[in-house]
């Protein structure tokens, strides 16, 4: 899932400053489930934000909603009715979240509360790590489910790079070289065998890199 | 001779020489002077000189740029180059441009992460890793195609290639691996991270030789002279994938004479090293140090230098 880190309340508050009516808007969706951008947390910024504005004597109007999520159009057209005289929104939700709101509603300003930060899993409570860089060309096969794009600090496909110590990324010790685990586990599975291949380069035309991604869905399953 | 490049390295390698090779780190300004005079100094002392690629991810004079003064100097440059900062197209132009200038020596490296130099901000790329670095100057010199597979019509870059190995980090058998991918990428020579902990060294050799490795591919002895205990601490605490036995740190705080005894260690080294079955040539890195080169080349008795037939 998207995982997300709320922005400092200084900065949130400096992007909303010339705001009068403001509305946070929560996601129900991955931020939610990390606990960054949900109904508990919209609230709580909401009235942070109104009583940072109280005590610093420059009152504003604000309140907040959720729902399931803001990058459908059917759960987006729910904040309508929340937006009567709204001329700021505070969206929580990842980064898409921000975009797909505004592009619903052009006429109000709308700022992120969050850093969208990665794709990530749950490893143990409170605890998010980044397991996808979403590069459009999945080679986990070849790597023993463990993914070097994202999980080598330095991307690299021949892995490990001659900074690896006891298992850990030159970088930081409190990060495991992701070369280290892929020659662990193809191990231990008996597999040792991929890694005599010298992988090719990648294609990165399927990243990013290739320009803005679009997916069209066919239903290839149900047509032959 | 059957060679594949005009490289001075391969020549003498080729003969069966003990090949010895120096480093220079080119400097955070943009005057070359010195890395010529550097070069003048040292060309008949060592047999070709490493220039480091933004070493440590600080930004100095670029590594071809810096080869282009050695060889002003006189003397036989290999270009670092790194998978950091380039993308392979900008890494090939590069390529065809430092062989266009008289460079025929390359060494392929990852890079070291950004997050240890003084740009921490900035973005990597490393678009291909060294392995597939090593892969593609091998394809620009024997397949004549670039790495989209597009031909090179005329004047292919034929660089003589060499590839870096840690014998210290991570477990032996993943090194050993690793060695045998960039050997099967088209490595012709290997140099080495810097030996401290030689009982080790001899251990991922013995397995080299046992693999008949060192028949495909040439293996240079990594050294880096030191004067204090206190960089080998430093080393030991803060350096990736280094291996120092606690003897060595306990000898320099005894030495009365740091210098002399950095010396002494290094040609000491040197000796040991040569005796190493699989061994091919020494790698010395000084570090800024570079007047004690030519002191541990003569004192381990490696001069004169063959001259290239």
């Amino acid at each position: 899932m998207i995982v997300a880190k709320m922005k400092p309340l200084d900065e949130i508050s400096e992007s909303i400053k010339n705001a009068k009516k403001v509305l946070v808007a929560g996601c129900g969706g991955c931020v939610t489930v990390c606990l960054s951008g949900g109904q508990k947390e919209a609230e709580i910024l909401s009235h942070s934000i109104n009583l940072k504005r109280k005590l610093e004597n420059k009152p504003i109007e604000i309140s907040s909603v959720t729902f399931e999520r803001q990058c459908d159009k059917e759960y987006v057209d729910r904040f309508k009715e929340y937006l009567d005289g709204v001329d700021t929104v505070i969206s929580v939700a990842c980064g898409v979240g921000v975009q797909y709101m505004s592009e619903q509603y052009p006429d109000i300003i709308f700022v992120p509360g969050q850093n969208t930060t990665f794709a990530g899993a749950n490893i143990e409570h409170g605890i998010w790590e980044e397991r996808c860089m979403l590069c459009g060309d999945c080679i986990l096969a070849k790597t023993g489910g463990i993914c070097p794009i994202i999980r080598c600090s330095k991307s690299i496909l021949n892995g490990p790079c001659g900074g690896s110590q006891d298992g850990k990324c030159e970088i930081n010790k409190d990060i495991p070289c992701a070369w280290q685990l892929i020659y662990d586990r193809l191990k231990m599975q008996n597999r040792l065998e991929l890694l005599t291949e010298v992988l090719p380069p990648k294609d990165w035309s399927k990243s990013r890199d290739g320009g803005p991604r679009k997916y069209i869905w066919e239903d290839n399953y149900n047509e032959s | 001779m059957n060679l594949k490049t005009e490289s001075k390295l391969e020549k003498l390698f080729k003969q069966g020489h003990f090949v010895i090779t120096g480093e220079l780190g080119p400097p955070q300004h943009s005057d070359g002077s010195d890395l010529e005079h550097h070069a003048a100094e040292l060309k008949d002392i060592v047999d070709a000189i490493n220039l480091t690629d933004n070493q440590t991810a600080i930004v100095r004079l670029s590594s071809i740029a810096a080869g282009i003064h050695v060889l002003k100097g006189g003397a036989t440059p290999i270009i670092q180059m790194t998978c950091r900062d380039r993308n392979r197209i900008a890494m090939q132009s590069d390529l065809l441009g430092a062989y266009s200038l008289g460079i025929r020596d390359i060494l392929c490296l990852s890079g070291d992460h950004q997050s240890f130099g003084n740009h921490v901000q900035s973005k990597n790329v490393f678009d291909i890793d060294s392995i597939q670095l090593v892969s593609m100057v091998k394809n620009l010199r024997d397949e004549k195609k670039f790495s989209s597979g597009a031909e090179i019509k005329k004047a292919e870059p034929r660089f003589f290639i060499g590839a870096v190995e840690n014998p210290f980090s991570s477990d032996l058998d993943l090194r050993i691996l690793r060695l045998e991918k960039k050997i099967k990428a088209g490595a012709d020579f290997i140099q080495t991270q810097a030996i401290f902990d030689i009982a080790k060294f001899k251990e991922f050799m013995k397995q080299v030789v046992d693999k008949g490795l060192e028949q495909k591919v040439k293996i240079c002895a990594g050294i880096l002279p030191v004067r204090s205990a206190k960089a080998l601490n430093y080393m030991k605490n803060e350096v990736a994938g280094m291996s120092i036995p606690d003897q060595l740190i306990d000898r320099f705080e005894k030495a009365e004479d740091k210098k002399s005894e950095g010396i002494k260690l290094a040609i000491e080294m040197c000796q040991e090293l040569k005796e190493i079955k699989g061994v091919a040539g020494i790698h010395i890195m000084p570090v800024g140090w570079e007047a004690a080169l030519p002191e541990i080349i003569n004192g381990a008795g490696f001069l004169p230098r063959p001259t290239v037939l």
